[in-house]
């Protein structure tokens, strides 16, 4: 089994989110970077269990600068065998999921996975992109796979349930909570991480289709109203008159 | 400008779908795209908020990825559509994209604005989890909006739309649904206007009725924080935050939840939070609007009478 995986780096979960340059750029100073939450867990470690069980080689793939590659470098801690950087900044979705394609193109992979979304744009879109451009189903949402040859049965979360799908090889699936725990690396996967390929590959031209002209903060909560807990009558009170919720 | 919007109808018109109509009608003159069984009558709502005409095709009745975007794109090219919109829900987020890839558009992924169009095509959009927003400007000739459920209320218009039948080579579909498992009756959270939630503040999974009986009596999807899910005591679709589901209801009653920064990520979109924890200092208070510093198990059944009370001097 052949399988990619697509690893994006985004602030820690506990970062302040501030922006500079006139509200043009993500305020960086502080931020530690990880690898998303849902690319590796779910994503990157299902693909192991996989390969570990069926045999095969799992490949992450970034769209990235040179900043990329410590948590490029994590993701082969963690155990994928190699890895493929395209080197430039990923400003547009369209962009990245057509230097993806174009790699992947090439490649053969049975499944090409991505976390559900990233928790910095939470875009959900690279994956759904990557599918068109390569002309193969995509499982977005999945919570669960398993591959039997050239079959794969997969659940993913549908407006009010969960579906349970069957579909062949190749496909493109975006990975959500339930498809995996996360590992952490040991010092074995640490040290070996570091002598590991990671191939960085020139960016085919494409222009972008979108841009992000500024960003901007929700305004601040005018301050918390405290209700007495024996007084619920006053709560609902300005639930219906104050806040006209109800 | 053109509009096409895409409806899931299978069998109702969504909330969500009527709001991806009305944002659609106040960009310009809007077709709806569908497809299955859905009955004419049903159909008929879409005209109430803003649909001028209605494409309906009945040889699909799965979601199928391909299948919908080859649907949507052969309806952009009979309409000539230059802006398409479509819900962000669960077979929003799976389309989307895809068909902004298929018809080389820029895809602005959860709107929560109209465009301004005064200079170039801009759409306000949720990033950073619900901690910031973004101004997105969309450079190609077609644009595809997915629009962020609860962001758009939908407006009712006095107009009515036309149905006709729509067919097209859609191709083969590649997904074979073997069941769905339904989670049941209720309005799906990310739909939800109101939404009681509760963490381990309520101490085990026998304590929940009365945060249903709450969620009840004022018609709310009941929601919990992610300990809650991991431990087993609520189902995982019930989790609500950075990992889980991302809401924005009207109201928001959280109890005994601290209100971790993951947690809020998923709810700060939520128009009025309101907290009831016995810990004043617990985080939560800050995102707050309205603060009860109390005991959950006699906050949530006083509550509960109170709303009633309320109820019965409505009628």
């Amino acid at each position: 089994m052949k399988l990619l995986v697509c690893i994006s780096k985004v602030p820690d979960t506990t970062s302040k989110i501030n922006f500079v340059d006139n509200n043009t750029k993500f305020d960086e100073s502080g931020v530690q970077y990880i690898v998303n939450p849902y690319d590796e867990w779910y994503a990157l470690v299902r693909a192991l269990e996989l390969v570990e069980k069926h045999g095969g080689t799992v490949t992450t793939i970034t769209v990235g600068t040179n900043a990329d590659d410590p948590t490029i470098r994590k993701a082969l801690a963690i155990g994928a065998n190699d890895a493929v950087r395209i080197d430039a900044n990923p400003n547009d979705p369209f962009f990245v999921a057509k230097q993806i394609a174009n790699y992947a193109s090439n490649e053969n992979f049975d499944i090409v996975l991505t976390g559900k979304e990233t928790i910095n744009y939470n875009g959900s879109q690279i994956g759904g992109m990557v599918a068109e451009l390569l002309d193969v189903p995509y499982i977005s949402l999945a919570t669960k796979l398993d591959v039997d040859g050239e079959t794969a049965t997969l659940e993913r979360d549908v407006q009010g349930g969960v579906e349970v799908v069957e579909v062949n090889t190749p496909f493109v699936l975006s990975a959500s909570k339930g498809m995996a725990e996360q590992r952490i690396p040991n010092m074995r996967g640490i040290m070996a991480a570091r002598t590991k390929p990671l191939n960085v590959i020139p960016a085919v031209e494409i222009e972008n289709l979108t841009s992000v002209l500024s960003y901007s903060l929700p305004d601040a909560k005018s301050g918390c109203k405290y209700i007495d807990p024996e007084n619920m009558d006053e709560l609902v009170d300005l639930l219906h008159n104050e806040a006209k919720v109800i | 400008m053109s509009v096409l919007v895409f409806i899931e109808a299978k069998s109702k018109v969504s909330k969500a779908a009527l709001e991806a109509v009305s944002y659609g009608s106040k960009i310009g003159s809007t077709t709806v795209i569908t497809y299955g069984n859905i009955n004419e009558q049903e159909l008929n709502i879409i005209g109430e908020y803003g649909g001028e005409k209605i494409l309906v095709n009945r040889s699909l009745n799965e979601s199928n990825d391909q299948q919908l975007t080859n649907l949507i794109s052969a309806a952009v090219e009979h309409t000539g559509a230059n802006v398409v919109v479509i819900s962000q829900d669960q077979t929003g987020k799976s389309i989307g994209p895809r068909v902004a890839a298929k018809l080389n558009a820029g895809h602005v992924s959860g709107a929560i604005s109209l465009p301004e169009t005064a200079n170039g095509f801009v759409v306000n959009t949720n990033v950073f989890s619900g901690k910031a927003m973004a101004k997105i400007a969309v450079h190609s000739e077609i644009k595809v909006i997915s629009l962020l459920p609860n962001s758009h209320a939908p407006v009712k218009t006095n107009g009515s739309a036309t149905i006709e039948e729509f067919n097209a080579d859609l191709g083969e579909g590649k997904i074979i649904v073997k069941e769905l498992k339904t989670q049941g009756e209720g309005i799906p959270l990310p739909e939800a206007e109101l939404v009681v939630s509760a963490g381990r503040g309520l101490k085990g999974p026998e304590n929940w009725g009365i945060v249903e009986d709450l969620a009840s009596t004022i018609g709310a999807t009941t929601a919990c924080s992610r300990p809650v899910a991991d431990i087993g005591w609520r189902p995982h679709h019930e989790h609500v935050g950075q990992t889980g589901i991302a809401i924005r209801p009207n109201l928001y009653i959280a109890a005994g939840i601290s209100g971790a920064i993951q947690h809020l990520a998923g709810v700060n979109g939520s128009k009025v939070i309101v907290v009831i924890n016995t810990d004043s200092e617990a985080p939560f208070f800050k995102a707050a609007d309205y603060g009860i510093i109390g005991d959950a198990f006699e906050v949530l059944p006083r509550l509960n009478e109170a709303f009633k009370k309320f109820q019965s001097s409505q009628n």
